[in-house]
């Protein structure tokens, strides 16, 4: 894939594991393939917009509370169709990362391909650092994005 | 027999309880209101304690990833008087046009992402960029020419960096300055549009009556500095805040509620600012209100995403001003030396009045610190508001009446990061 590519940690680091996806970034700064750019966002999600414009592909990791057991990675192609937004309804004004794609599917401007991560949290009370098994998911999650990376450089070269 | 029902918001839900609404109503009356805001500035308070006086704009900055640097001036501004700094004018024009950034990124926000899809019979912001993608791209170009401002002269946008006590780390040269002349040339045309656009919304007729506070200095519209003023005559140093406001408990509510010192209610905000300082706008910003149908004074909630479009076009107005003039100071800060003792700072956030209050050492090591955010002083006014609309409304039904409510609320540009993360509306009947 030779256009634009970016990954990006969205998060609050002062909301407990709201801080995930920053945790993330930090957790790939340094060991992405060159051209891969790395951002973060921790204001609001229409930054996003701007994060991903004119990319060919985004990788967006995020904390997420939808019940499931803490330190589960979940990953959700939204290339084609919306990301379930009552999981990842946690952001300011009630404008989250679902809705930061759909507007951005709707302005024309949504990366060809997008992928969200969402890492279970347990705690998003107000303080510093991560829980255990959020901490733990961190590494994990890292290795999924690179994974990922590397799926999809190998299925461009494979089929040029 | 008792019929009684209660409608719950929950805008969001990650926490419990946080960021949420309850309304009962009890045969048909309206029993109770309460709004649930989140109060991280509580959090950052004990966060400060110990840490030195140059730490209070970085930290403070954190609390809020919309208006950060309202949180960094009102800190700075507390602690420049308390050390006796005199800060030299380029720096303070700096700080006004970093300012101007975030006025212009909040309200485009709040302008198009959240208050207009309210009035066009929208759920949101992905509805109407559905129908209308050239009216929501110009919303975010506004937003992102704030954005950008903020990042040339705070460092950064979230959170800028630049700033410190004294002033900025760095001064940006005359010429990067001028290379956001156009851009904002852009904006403040997209502002006017967005003035004419949203006047011609249908609004009901409503006004709050509450008494509004805002700063007010001489010979401009008060942003980064001034005195705090209401429309009940009061005239005070951000230093006797605290003897002429308070914050208090209230019957089942958890959180702390502002009154003013005789127990009353106040709005601060677009409405307050636009009423005690409609004069001193700019003639472009006044022919606007003017266009828009607005007078010399605005109390309708609704019609605050009108000041709100005032203000868009004042700050990129503003804006221009603050380069046309700007020449480049000698150093961007001066050096403050700590004095132990309290000092008190205020500006004007997007959403209102942001109070600061630090005590601290002879070493500059902060000893205890105050925050009081916009929304927290506004709650008890959003709270008779709703209380108003739904004793109003109780005919409705419960999804009738929740979308209601969340209007209601939407129109105070309540901080849902600084004071909510996550709203959630309940409406219980019995």
């Amino acid at each position: 894939m030779s256009g634009r590519r970016v990954v990006v940690g969205v998060g609050n680091p002062y909301r407990g594991d709201d801080g995930a996806g920053l945790a993330v970034a930090e957790r790939l700064r340094g060991r992405l393939p060159d051209g891969v750019e790395l951002a973060e966002c921790a204001d609001e999600p229409t930054r996003l917009l701007d994060a991903w414009d004119g990319a060919d592909a985004a990788l967006v990791v995020d904390a997420v509370a939808s019940g499931g057991e803490p330190g589960t990675v979940h990953r959700f192609d939204a290339s084609a169709e919306p990301i379930p937004a009552r999981v990842f309804r946690s952001s300011t004004h009630a404008f989250g990362i679902a809705e930061a794609i759909e507007l951005s599917r709707a302005l024309g401007t949504l990366p060809p391909r997008i992928v969200v991560y969402g890492i279970e949290g347990a705690a998003f009370t107000a303080g510093e650092g991560l829980t255990v098994p959020v901490e733990a998911a961190v590494g994990r999650a890292a290795e999924a994005v690179l994974d990922d990376i590397r799926d999809e450089e190998e299925r461009c070269t494979s089929t040029p | 027999m008792a019929e009684r029902r209660t409608i719950r918001t929950d805008y969001l839900a990650r926490v419990e309880g946080e960021g949420s609404m309850t309304v009962v109503l009890e045969n048909g009356r309206v029993d109770h209101v309460e709004l649930r805001i989140f109060e991280p500035p509580r959090f950052f308070e004990a966060l400060l304690r110990g840490r030195s006086f140059t730490e209070a704009p970085d930290i403070t900055a954190r609390i809020c990833g919309i208006c950060p640097v309202a949180y960094q001036t009102s800190a700075v501004n507390a602690l420049e008087s308390l050390c006796g700094a005199e800060i030299p004018e380029p720096v303070r024009i700096l700080r006004r046009l970093l300012y101007c950034g975030e006025w212009i990124e909040s309200h485009a926000l709040h302008v198009y992402m959240l208050h207009a899809p309210d009035f066009l019979g929208y759920a949101g912001a992905v509805e109407l960029a559905q129908d209308a993608p050239d009216i929501v791209a110009r919303g975010l170009a506004l937003k992102k020419t704030g954005n950008e401002l903020m990042a040339l002269v705070g460092g950064r946008e979230i959170h800028p960096i630049n700033v410190r006590v004294g002033g900025f780390y760095r001064a940006p040269t005359t010429r990067e300055l001028r290379a956001h002349v156009e851009p904002l040339e852009r904006a403040r045309e997209a502002a006017l549009e967005t003035v004419r656009w949203a006047a011609g919304f249908e609004f009901p007729e409503r006004e709050v009556e509450c008494d509004l506070v805002a700063l007010s200095q001489p010979g401009e519209y008060a942003i980064e500095r001034g005195r705090i003023r209401s429309s009940a005559g009061l005239d005070i140093a951000p230093a006797e805040y605290d003897e002429h406001f308070r914050e208090e408990h209230v019957e089942r509510s958890t959180a702390l509620h502002s009154r003013t010192s005789d127990g009353g209610v106040y709005l601060c905000g677009p409405l307050a600012r636009y009423t005690l300082n409609h004069d001193a706008l700019s003639p472009l910003a006044l022919e606007a209100a003017r266009e828009a149908g607005l007078g010399p004074t605005c109390r309708d909630p609704f019609r605050s995403i009108l000041v709100r479009g005032v203000e868009l076009v004042y700050a990129c107005d503003e804006a221009l001003r603050l380069i046309d003039i700007y020449e480049e100071p000698d150093a961007p800060a001066v050096e403050v030396t700590p004095v132990a003792g309290t000092g008190y700072g205020a500006s004007e956030a997007p959403r209102g009045l942001l109070y600061h209050r630090y005590r601290i050492d002879g070493e500059g090591t902060i000893l205890d610190a105050k925050i009081v955010p916009p929304t927290s002083q506004n709650q008890d006014a959003i709270e008779a508001d709703l209380r108003d609309v739904v004793s109003r409304h109780t005919h409705l039904e419960d999804d009738g009446l929740r979308h209601l409510c969340e209007q209601t609320i939407r129109n105070y540009d309540p901080c849902i990061s600084c004071a909510t993360h996550f709203l959630t509306l309940e409406v219980e009947r019995r």
